[in-house]
């Protein structure tokens, strides 16, 4: 703790709201005992409520923010956080990790592994940023993106489910392929010509007319690309039918018990395939942003192993839609606080902020806060009527 | 006599599959090359012109290749003997390949996929260069020190999967992914402390390591080669033994082939998976160490380079074998020298080479598709690789 004490400035405004809730200051340590005070009667009633075996997720999400809002006030004595940026710089850096994240729901839930996520993004990078540089347009961009990560995942679907071959050691072997691929070609193609290769168009954001004027959550949600709004349409279709369809309850039986499904004449390895080939063009798509999402030009290694972050969000987020995307958006909210406060300058190194993700992984499935656990026959090649 | 046929006849087995998944690798890679430059489109009106431009570059490309790993007749003027500089370059890739290859191997017996090479080859290199540079110890007995902290620090970064997996369950690639994350910023941040910080230098390099720390070098200072290789070689030959000859390795072995028969016959699956964890942390350390004390003789963030990685593809392209690893090894440590010299001397970027590393392992896992192309019949699959899953 700090020998003095000194204001912290939430800035909240970013512009056009209806209501515009300007500046909010509060001395650090007031702030910082104040809210960890908060997060202790939140864990308190969490507790209680656990003992009562009911669920704890708002007790938990209270107690959270609580926590990083003390966090907060400790870390940023004296200087201005500006608050609404930090949230919409946190929603985009999420955007790909959602996209990974979901791409792994549709693979796993189904039960095959998809280790490859990073491959399928960098593919989708590639992909879009090419094709709309070559025909300077980001329609075809978006277009082709997700086709490239289907490719991906073709060679994914293939090699497990008819060579029925270890799908870690496969997806690993895929991402190696494909950095090697995309970087062999940004090397030989995109940098020596690349005026017609490699100089894409950005999308624009659209501002969608009475949502946008929202108080604080309109600019991050409602004044987006389309990608993100392809996002929220997305994690919407995909936790609807996971949950309410008669396709999502198919493909949750072939990743639990694909000898139950078998048996009630599901086409286990058709359904498999399909839904590997879906997460695909997911994670093609969510690529996209990358490139004509972001900057245009595909750089070398651009996902820089956010496709990683993602497989960590799917599994800290056990594994359920909904779960993967808050959790995608909490390491998403880490990755840009870290940026923002290495900037302002803070007392924690920003390379422990950076581990947090990981290490929040780790002590997930470790268990220390109530163990995660895969689909059951997540990984599991499928092979009617003998052992694999 | 018929034993010494069916042993040869069983080596060619063994052999054909992994040579014959080279052989299509460098060609699909040879394809690449040759049709991946814009310019010889334009010659597409006459074919044989076409083809043959095509054919030229690929084969440009893969003459540096071998320039860049084996021999160069171009630095031969002054001596002979320097000719062969590029093989010599080959193995001072080729150690600490070699090294984390069999990290990844060890633990591949175990029925465990160790991902984690390249950070615990980080905490090994971390190991090494401290003890390298900040103690003062007397020549032989300071490199087998630095070795010694570079194998402790890595062997409890790896038996620490072992731990949470014998203990939690959590499944070991879930657990070394994450921690490679955590070793690389970790290495950051270290290298940004004053105690890693070179004295007059503001960019993360540590100072570097005493030279009674270094490894010797084998033939002089015209060449890196060093010492590495043969403690390389050692390790993979005592490797083999503890797998084959000892109890601890018929344990390892045990519990990777079914680990409920191991529990059921009284053997600690608990042990063994901590204890393969931690062998398998030091040797990918122990490839740190060479690395620093061999030929860096300083820690950078990037001194891992990708060894950790490239283990992976070592380890099943070796067929999670000893002697397979190490022959391995030498491949991609030719393939990465070589690569050097091929993206200088031609147009072709050196990542043609992971490009090839990642088909080879495709086609090594899925047998079918070399036996299709090749109408084999009787080649020995990679059962090696079957499927295990994330609860298992």
């Amino acid at each position: 703790m700090q020998k003095k004490s000194a204001p912290v400035t939430y800035k909240f405004v970013l512009e056009k709201e209806w209501i515009a809730i300007n500046e909010w200051t509060l001395d650090s340590r007031t702030g910082s005992y104040g809210f960890s005070i908060a997060a202790l009667l939140f864990s308190i009633w969490a507790i209680m409520q656990f003992r009562r075996n009911k669920k704890i997720q708002l007790q938990s999400a209270l107690g959270g923010s609580a926590i990083l809002m003390a966090f907060l006030c400790w870390a940023a004595s004296g200087k201005m956080i500006p608050f609404t940026g930090l949230l919409q710089g946190a929603l985009l850096l999420s955007v790909p990790l959602i996209f990974g994240a979901m791409a792994g729901v549709l693979c796993e839930r189904s039960g095959v592994i998809n280790i490859a996520i990073e491959g399928q993004l960098l593919a989708g990078a590639f992909a879009a940023g090419v094709v709309a540089s070559l025909t300077q347009n980001t329609t075809y961009g978006l277009l082709v993106a997700p086709l490239a990560g289907a490719l991906i995942s073709l060679i994914l679907a293939v090699f497990a489910i008819k060579f029925s071959i270890d799908q870690v050691i496969l997806g690993f072997v895929i991402n190696v392929l494909v950095i090697g691929m995309t970087n062999f070609l940004y090397k030989k193609l995109l940098i020596p010509y690349q005026n017609t290769w490699n100089s894409g168009p950005i999308l624009s954001p659209i501002e969608i007319p009475i949502l946008s004027k929202i108080p604080l959550l309109g600019p991050i949600f409602f004044n987006q690309t389309i990608i993100v709004y392809l996002m929220y349409l997305i994690v919407a279709v995909i936790h609807f039918s996971l949950f309410k369809t008669r396709w999502g309850l198919r493909t949750r039986a072939i990743g639990e018990h694909p000898t139950a499904a078998d048996s009630v004449g599901i086409k286990v390895n058709k359904l498999r395939f399909r839904n590997v080939i879906f997460a695909g063009l997911v994670a093609g798509l969510g690529g996209a942003y990358f490139t004509v999402g972001a900057v245009g030009a595909f750089g070398k290694e651009m996902t820089a192993g956010k496709g990683f972050i993602a497989l960590a969000a799917l599994i800290f987020g056990r594994w359920s839609p909904v779960g993967a995307v808050m959790a995608a958006l909490l390491f998403g909210f880490a990755d840009n606080l870290q940026g923002i406060l290495s900037i302002t300058g803070t007392p924690i190194p920003s390379e422990f902020m950076l581990m947090a993700p990981y290490i929040a992984t780790i002590i997930a499935v470790t268990g220390f806060v109530g163990r995660v656990r895969a689909p059951a026959a997540d990984g599991i090649p499928y092979n009617r009527g003998g052992s694999h | 006599m018929s034993k010494i046929k069916k042993a040869i006849d069983d080596t060619f087995r063994s052999i054909t599959l992994p040579f014959l998944a080279f052989f299509l690798a460098i060609l699909s890679g040879g394809l690449l090359i040759a049709f991946s430059d814009p310019e010889i489109y334009k010659l597409w009106r006459s074919p044989l012109e076409f083809l043959g431009t095509g054919f030229t570059s690929a084969g440009q490309a893969y003459l540096a290749l071998i320039q860049g790993s084996i021999f160069d007749v171009n630095l031969t003027s002054k001596n002979f003997l320097l000719g062969f500089y590029p093989l010599s370059e080959t193995f001072v890739v080729a150690a600490p390949l070699i090294l984390t290859g069999l990290s990844v191997t060890l633990a591949f017996r175990a029925g465990l996929f160790n991902i984690g090479a390249q950070g615990q080859f980080i905490f090994g290199a971390i190991g090494a260069s401290y003890v390298g540079f900040h103690f003062i110890l007397p020549p032989v007995i300071h490199a087998v020190a630095a070795i010694l902290g570079a194998m402790l620090c890595a062997g409890l970064w790896g038996g620490l999967v072992g731990f949470l997996k014998a203990r939690t369950g959590a499944h070991e690639v879930i657990v070394t992914i994450m921690l490679n994350y955590i070793s690389v910023y970790f290495l950051l941040w270290l290298l940004s402390t004053q105690t890693f910080l070179r004295k007059g230098r503001q960019d993360p390099i540590a100072p570097p390591v005493n030279e009674n720390a270094q490894l010797p070098k084998l033939f002089g200072m015209d060449y890196r080669i060093n010492l590495g290789i043969f403690v390389a070689l050692g390790v993979a030959y005592l490797i083999h033994i503890l797998l084959l000859r000892t109890t601890w390795g018929f344990q390892f072995r045990a519990v990777g082939a079914n680990t409920l028969a191991a529990k059921t016959a009284g053997m600690s699956v608990p042990f063994v998976l901590t204890s393969v964890m931690v062998i398998s942390g030091a040797l990918a350390g122990l490839g740190g160490a060479v690395q620093v004390l061999g030929s860096e003789y300083a820690l950078t963030a990037g001194v891992a380079g990708s060894f950790g990685f490239d283990a992976i593809t070592v380890a099943l392209l070796g067929r999670a074998k000893p002697l397979g690893t190490v022959l391995a090894a030498l491949l991609f440590g030719a393939l990465r020298a070589g690569g050097l010299t091929m993206q200088a001397n031609t147009t072709t970027p050196i990542d043609i080479v992971l490009v090839i590393q990642a088909l080879v392992v495709l086609f090594i896992a899925a047998p079918a598709v070399v036996r299709a192309i090749f109408r084999l019949k009787n080649v020995k699959s990679g059962t090696d690789m079957a499927a295990k899953g994330w609860n298992g």
